[in-house]
C-alpha cells in the first residue's frame, strides 16, 4: 500500500533521515521504533507530505505521491495524527471533527460524525467546549477521530501515547487496534516499544536517520539483543 | 447632545472597526502587519470619488468599483509582494513587513499621480439629508455608514463562524501546518484572506470619504497606523477585539473633542496603545501566549 523506498529529508542543511526504506502492507499496523532524534518523526513528515524529501520515492496505492503536499495526500487517503496532537484550540470539539471532514462532500458526513461521539462520549459531552480545554488525553481521542472523519486509508499516528498517564495509553493503544480491525491500514511511530508492538504486525528500528533492523513484531519482541539496544529494559 | 455625540462616535468607531477587521484577518493567517492596508483602503476611497463625481454613477456603483479593484489589488499584494517570501531559507522574518511598507509607499505615490495631491469632496446625493427627532439631529449619512458596518461585521462574523471556507481561514489562522493537514489548501486560504481583507479596506475607504466628504493620498497612513492602534487594544489577530476596539476608539476620538482638547483626538489612539500595553499587553481578547 504505502511504499517507501530510499527517501532523505532534513531540515534545511541538517540531513536527518539517510536511505530510509519501509513499506506497510494494506491492513496491517507497522510501528517504527527508535530513541528521541532517531528520525521517526521527520519520517512521518515525510510520509503526509509537511516535508518533501530530498531524494527517494514515495508511492502509495501503486502512485507515485513524492512530493505532493498534506492537503493533496489527504485526497488520496492519508491522514496524519501529528506529534503533540495539534487540536485547533480556539474551535470547539465539534468544529475540530467537522474540520476533519473538510474534504469530503458526500451526505454521510453527519452520520460519521454521530457514530464518531458515540463512540467517544466525552467528546460528545464537551463537543461545544473549546479544544484547547481537553486534557491531554482527551485530546489525543479528539484527534484520532478527527483524523478518522476524513475517512482515511492509511492513518499515521506521530507518539499517541506520548505524556499520557498509562491508564490513558493502553485506552489509546485499543482505540488504535480497534481502527485497524475496522478496515484502516496503520503506520505508528513510538517510544513505548512493547506497547505498540503488542498490537503491530511489524515493526522498524530507526537509528539516527538509518533503518537498522525491520521484522515481524513478535520476532522483535523476543529479539533480546534489539529490546535491549534500541527499546529500554522496561518492561510494561 | 449626548445622544447626538454617541451616534458621531458609533459612526466613527463602526468605520475604525472595519479598517481595523481588515488588519486582523491578515494578521491572524500570516502573522505580519500589513502596512500596505491603509493604502489600499485610500485606493477604495479615491475610486468611489471617481465613480461619483468623475462619472456621476449612484453610490452602488462606487462600492463595487471599489470591492473589485481594491481586492485585485489584494491578490496582488500577496502574489507578488508576500508569497515570494514565505518559507524560503534566508529570507527574514521581518522581510513580508518590510515588503508591505514597500507596497504602501508605491501605492501612496501611484495615487499622488493618479488623483493629484489635493484634497477630494466625496459627494453623495443624500449628504445634506438628515432627520430631526426632538432637539437631536441625525445625517442621512451617518445611518447608511453604521447600517453598512454593521452588516458587513454581522456577515463576516456568519461567515467565519458558520461557512466551511470561514472555518478554513480559521484553522489556517490557528496553525497552518494542522489545517493543511485537515486538507485545507493553505496557499489559497491565504490568497482568500488577503483579498478579502484589501476588499472590506475598500468599502471602509468609502464610508469614511463619505463620513468626512474628503479623501486624499495621505489618509491612508493615519488609519493605517489607527488600525493597527485597534488591533493591539483588541488582540492581535481577534475579531471581536477589532470590532470592539474599533467602537471604543471611535467613541472615545468623539467624545475627547466634545468634552476635552480636539487636539487630543488622534493622540487618543496611541495614549489607548501605552496604556494596553503596560496593563494588559494581550489586548482586550488576545490569547496569552503559552507553551
Amino acid at each position: 500500500m504505502l511504499e517507501v523506498s530510499g527517501i532523505h529529508a532534513g531540515y534545511g542543511k541538517i540531513q536527518v533521515l539517510k536511505d530510509v526504506s519501509l513499506e506497510v502492507e494494506e491492513g496491517t499496523i507497522v510501528t517504527i521504533l527508535g530513541a528521541n532524534g532517531a528520525g521517526k518523526s521527520t519520517t512521518m513528515k515525510s510520509v503526509s507530505g509537511l516535508l518533501k524529501p530530498s531524494a527517494g520515492k514515495i508511492s502509495f496505492l501503486g502512485e507515485d505521491v513524492t512530493g505532493l503536499r498534506p492537503d493533496q495526500l489527504l485526497r488520496k487517503g492519508i491522514a496524519l495524527v501529528p506529534e503533540g496532537r495539534q487540536i485547533l484550540a480556539g474551535m470547539t470539539v465539534l468544529e475540530n471533527l467537522e474540520m476533519g471532514a473538510y474534504h469530503r462532500k458526500d451526505s454521510e458526513i453527519d452520520s460519521d460524525l454521530n457514530k464518531m461521539l458515540e463512540r467517544f462520549p466525552i467528546l460528545k459531552e464537551r463537543e461545544k467546549q473549546l479544544g484547547g480545554t481537553l486534557s491531554g488525553g482527551q485530546q489525543q481521542m479528539l484527534a484520532i477521530a478527527r483524523a478518522i472523519m476524513s475517512r482515511p486509508k492509511l492513518l499515521l499516528l506521530d507518539e499517541p501515547s506520548m505524556g499520557l498517564a498509562p491508564l490513558v495509553v493502553a485506552d489509546i493503544f485499543k482505540i488504535i487496534k480497534e481502527i485497524n480491525q475496522s478496515g484502516t491500514t496503520v503506520l505508528l511511530v513510538e517510544q513505548n516499544a512493547r506497547q505498540a508492538l503488542k498490537i503491530s504486525d511489524k515493526g522498524y528500528v530507526l537509528e539516527t536517520g538509518k533503518m537498522v533492523a525491520s521484522g515481524n513484531a513478535t520476532e522483535l519482541l523476543s529479539d533480546a539483543r534489539i529490546m535491549e539496544a534500541y527499546l529500554g529494559k522496561r518492561s510494561s | 447632545m449626548l445622544i447626538e455625540q454617541l451616534i458621531n462616535g458609533l459612526t466613527l468607531g463602526s468605520i475604525y472597526a472595519i479598517v481595523a477587521l481588515g488588519f486582523t484577518l491578515v494578521f491572524g493567517v500570516l502573522g505580519i502587519i500589513n502596512m500596505a492596508h491603509g493604502e489600499i483602503f485610500m485606493f477604495g476611497a479615491f475610486i468611489g470619488v471617481m465613480i461619483t463625481s468623475t462619472l456621476n454613477a449612484p453610490l452602488w456603483v462606487a462600492f463595487l468599483g471599489a470591492i473589485i479593484i481594491t481586492a485585485i489589488m489584494g491578490y496582488l499584494l500577496e502574489r507578488f509582494a508576500l508569497r515570494p517570501l514565505r518559507h524560503k531559507q534566508g529570507v527574514s522574518h521581518l522581510a513580508p513587513l518590510i515588503s508591505t511598507i514597500g507596497v504602501s509607499i508605491l501605492l501612496e505615490n501611484l495615487s499622488h499621480h493618479l488623483f493629484g495631491a489635493g484634497n477630494h469632496p466625496f459627494r453623495t446625493s443624500f449628504a445634506e439629508i438628515s432627520f430631526q427627532i426632538g432637539s437631536i439631529t441625525i445625517y442621512l449619512v451617518q445611518i447608511v455608514i453604521f447600517v453598512i458596518s454593521i452588516v458587513l461585521m454581522l456577515v463576516l462574523t456568519f461567515w467565519l463562524g458558520k461557512t466551511r471556507a470561514g472555518k478554513a481561514l480559521r484553522a489556517t489562522a490557528e496553525n497552518l501546518e494542522t489545517a493543511s493537514l485537515l486538507g485545507v489548501d493553505t496557499k489559497k486560504t491565504i490568497l482568500m484572506t488577503v483579498i478579502i481583507a484589501s476588499a472590506m479596506g475598500g468599502i471602509a475607504g468609502i464610508l469614511v470619504g463619505m463620513a468626512f466628504n474628503s479623501v486624499t493620498p495621505q489618509m491612508g497612513l493615519s488609519m493605517g497606523l489607527k488600525g493597527l492602534a485597534i488591533i493591539i487594544l483588541g488582540g492581535m489577530g481577534s475579531v471581536r477585539g477589532a470590532m470592539l476596539g474599533g467602537l471604543i476608539l471611535g467613541l472615545a476620538e468623539t467624545f475627547i473633542v466634545v468634552y476635552g482638547d480636539s487636539g487630543y483626538r488622534d493622540a487618543i489612539a496611541f495614549l489607548a496603545i501605552i496604556i494596553i500595553l503596560l496593563i494588559r499587553p494581550q489586548g482586550l481578547f488576545g490569547q496569552k501566549i503559552s507553551t
